[in-house]
């Protein structure tokens, strides 16, 4: 059980190619860290970083209060769990997971101690004796956490251990490493680029993007209140609907092409004519009622029914200068028609503002207050 | 046996449902019977003139029926002196071609596999140089360096030894290349996993690579097994000695034996040829056995 804290730290491959660029993260004693963002965006190679498979570039990583760059794997005190499970072939299950531990000098009756109590915890004691080629993909799965939960780390490295799966074992998988987390007390890094994963199992999330940390925080205050166009569009299914817009020349209102489609409440911070991006979740879109004023009009071009919901696809603004595509997350009763003008209300506080230059959140005032800091923040740099 | 099983099921399936017979199956069949013959036709003929006297041998030529001479010959080459001096019999010389067969196949096995680790697994200056360097040496067979792999055995002081057999010989371009190949395809994850497991490169190597690769090391044990059984120049070169003579060499000696009025004992040198074909079949029917298991208990 350890803090980790990762300091400015960056991968530098072949020169120039920037993999991680200047991440600082600090994970407290017992958390549990996801990695999410998408493929290509360096989150193996920081996983990596912390487990001394990878040299650091730049920066510092410490394990405990230790600095760990110059350390090997086995000497950091860590376990890791990869996407194809990485099991010996020739070895017994048993072997697979005292392998380690004899490597350490353990004495054999407190291997035999460890191995067996891992197995029960993961129901693995009927599979002893086998190979890992006669065992099925979850129990395999199983091994490798086994193989991990043995040697009681300092942390826990977790590398899409899941994506090999299939859906339902994927979910079960997930309940169960959350479970054992939480009993274990280990401080861990999962790396997914799945967010349903990445959303149930996180303390702290860390969505990644081309090698930066675009936000660190917990997954609810990351759905609610994304800090940049590219975590907005990557949290939450379906994504957030981003409309270019302008601010209005009293700044009460964000204009497209002229006409209003949304009131703003952060008319302290911005001038006119500011080029922002709205953003608006699907579910925070619901029909206008007969008596209420719609704030945009969508023309459906096509209606996924997914029974609890109905999804709306169509444009706002059609034929105009501000024409932008949009869902809708309707109630699954809702009868919709395709070609059919839907009138749309908008939640003001669900409407989010980013500075469309810079693709940031523009915070205001009243956001800011209630903001609420997680456990694991970005380090002051 | 499940073999039987299967040529029974097969001999089933190849009458169509209707009770004809399929003819491609029959003739896949004849061609596989008369290839064997073909093959075995020569190994019948050497053991049936095994069995004859050297003096009908030499008069009549190659035997098609049994012999009387059976026990007597092959009793003769196994343990009495046979070659030019007489001073070496047939169980020593088996006892020299094994040695020569073992180490030589063992010794390139160890000597390919550590050269393989270190190419595949170790970032040293000039590492894809020293691999090419190894690979073309496969262009390059004993014979076109045999003057100067001799010069130095004898400078050495090796003429006449088990060394001097099989120490020149024992590096593999081959087999290095061989391994190679079989490294690269394991995962990375493999080495990755074992480094957090505290294994250092020497007990990557035992523990899990060397384990690993037991097919391939079957493999390649077969081959040059037999390979180095069957070397017939070197030996020659390197040995004077009548003591370190092979089996292979053996047979050429006792048909040069051609002293004033003596015939040469043909029947002997079929028996030893004979046994000479032995321990191949056996090794390879050993090693295969366990080539095949590895290959159809996949691994990955
Ligand atoms: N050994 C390497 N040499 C050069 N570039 C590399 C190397 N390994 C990774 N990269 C590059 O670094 C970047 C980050 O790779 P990384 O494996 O961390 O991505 P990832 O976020 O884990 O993606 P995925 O979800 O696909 O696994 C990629 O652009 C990749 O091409
Ligand atoms: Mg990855």
């Amino acid at each position: 059980m350890a803090q980790v804290h990762i300091d400015r730290v960056s991968k530098i491959y072949s020169g120039t190619q920037r993999a991680v660029n200047d991440i600082s993260i600090v994970i407290p004693d017992g958390e549990f860290v996801v990695l999410v963002g998408p493929s290509g965006c360096g989150k193996s190679t920081l996983l990596r970083m912390v487990a001394g498979l990878e040299r650091i570039t730049e920066g510092t990583i410490s394990i405990d209060g230790r600095v760990v760059n110059a350390l090997e794997p086995a000497e950091r005190d860590i376990a890791m769990v990869f996407q194809n499970y990485a099991l010996y072939p020739h070895m017994k299950v048993y072997d697979n997971m005292a392998y380690g531990l004899r490597n350490r000098g353990m004495p054999k009756a407190e291997i035999d101690q460890r191995v067996r109590e891992a197995a029960k915890t993961l129901e693995l004691e009927r599979l002893l004796e086998r190979r890992p080629r006669e065992l099925s993909g979850g129990q395999r799965q199983r091994v490798a956490m086994g193989r991990a939960i043995v040697r009681s780390p300092k942390v826990f490295l977790f590398d899409e251990p899941l994506s090999n799966l299939d859906a339902k074992l994927r979910g079960q998988m997930r309940v169960e490493i959350r479970k054992l987390q939480r009993r274990f007390g280990v401080t861990s890094i999962y790396v997914t680029h799945d967010q349903v994963e990445a959303m149930t199992l996180a303390d702290t999330l860390v969505v990644m993007n081309n090698g930066v940390a675009e936000q660190v925080g917990s997954p609810l205050d990351v759905y609610k209140r994304p800090a940049s166009t590219f975590v907005a569009g990557f949290i939450g299914a379906p994504a957030m609907n981003l409309i270019d817009a302008d601010v209005s020349d009293d700044g009460s209102a964000a204009t497209v092409g002229g006409a209003v489609i949304a009131p703003l409440e952060h008319s302290a911070i911005l001038e006119p004519g500011h080029a922002v991006t709205l953003g608006i979740r699907p579910e925070h879109l619901r029909r206008a009622g007969a008596n209420e004023k719609a704030e945009i009009e969508l023309v459906v071009s096509a209606i996924e029914i997914l029974g609890a919901d109905t999804l709306a696809h169509g444009q706002i603004g059609a034929g105009g200068p501000g024409k932008s595509n949009l869902i809708a997350r309707l109630p699954g009763t809702t009868r919709l028609e395709v070609g059919s003008k839907l009138p749309l209300a908008i939640d003001r506080s669900a409407i989010h503002l980013f500075d469309r230059e810079t693709g940031r959140r523009i915070v205001s005032d009243k956001a800011s207050q209630t903001e609420v800091t997680p456990r694991a923040r970005l380090a002051a740099v | 046996m499940t073999d039987i099983a299967t040529s029974l099921n097969n001999a089933a399936a190849s009458e169509t449902p209707e009770g004809g017979i399929r003819w491609g199956l029959v003739l896949d069949h004849a061609i596989l019977i008369a290839g064997s013959l073909f093959m075995l036709l020569p190994v019948f003929l050497a053991f049936m003139t095994s069995t004859h006297e050297a003096v009908t041998v030499h008069t009549e030529g190659v035997q098609y029926l049994p012999g009387d001479q059976l026990v007597a010959n092959y009793s003769t080459v196994l343990f009495d002196g046979i070659g030019f001096t007489g001073a070496v019999n047939g169980t020593t010389m088996m006892m020299n071609s094994m040695i020569l067969g073992f180490g030589f196949a063992i010794g390139k096995i160890i000597v390919a596999m550590m050269a393989a680790y270190a190419i595949v697994y170790f970032r040293f200056p000039l590492a894809e140089l020293a691999f090419w360097a190894i690979f073309v040496t496969l262009l390059l067979p004993l014979e076109v360096r045999i003057l100067p792999s001799y010069e130095i055995v004898r400078k050495m002081g090796l003429i006449n030894s088990y060394t001097g057999l099989i120490v020149p010989l024992i590096a593999s371009a081959t087999a290095t290349f061989f391994f190679r190949q079989f490294f690269k395809t394991v995962p990375d994850e493999l080495v990755e996993a074992a480094r957090i497991d505290g294994a250092g490169p020497m007990k990557f190597f035992i523990d899990i690579l060397v384990p690993l690769s037991r097919t391939m090391i079957a493999a390649i044990f077969i081959i040059m097994f037999v390979y180095g059984w069957n070397q017939y120049l070197w030996p020659t070169l390197i040995t004077t000695n009548e003591d370190y003579f092979t089996l292979v060499r053996g047979i050429k000696q006792i048909i040069q034996v051609w002293v004033g009025a003596q015939i040469p004992e043909y029947s002997q040198a079929m028996a030893l040829a004979v046994l000479a074909m032995l321990p191949p079949v056996i090794v390879v029917v050993v090693f295969q056995s366990w080539f095949i298991r590895g290959l159809t208990e996949s691994d990955k």
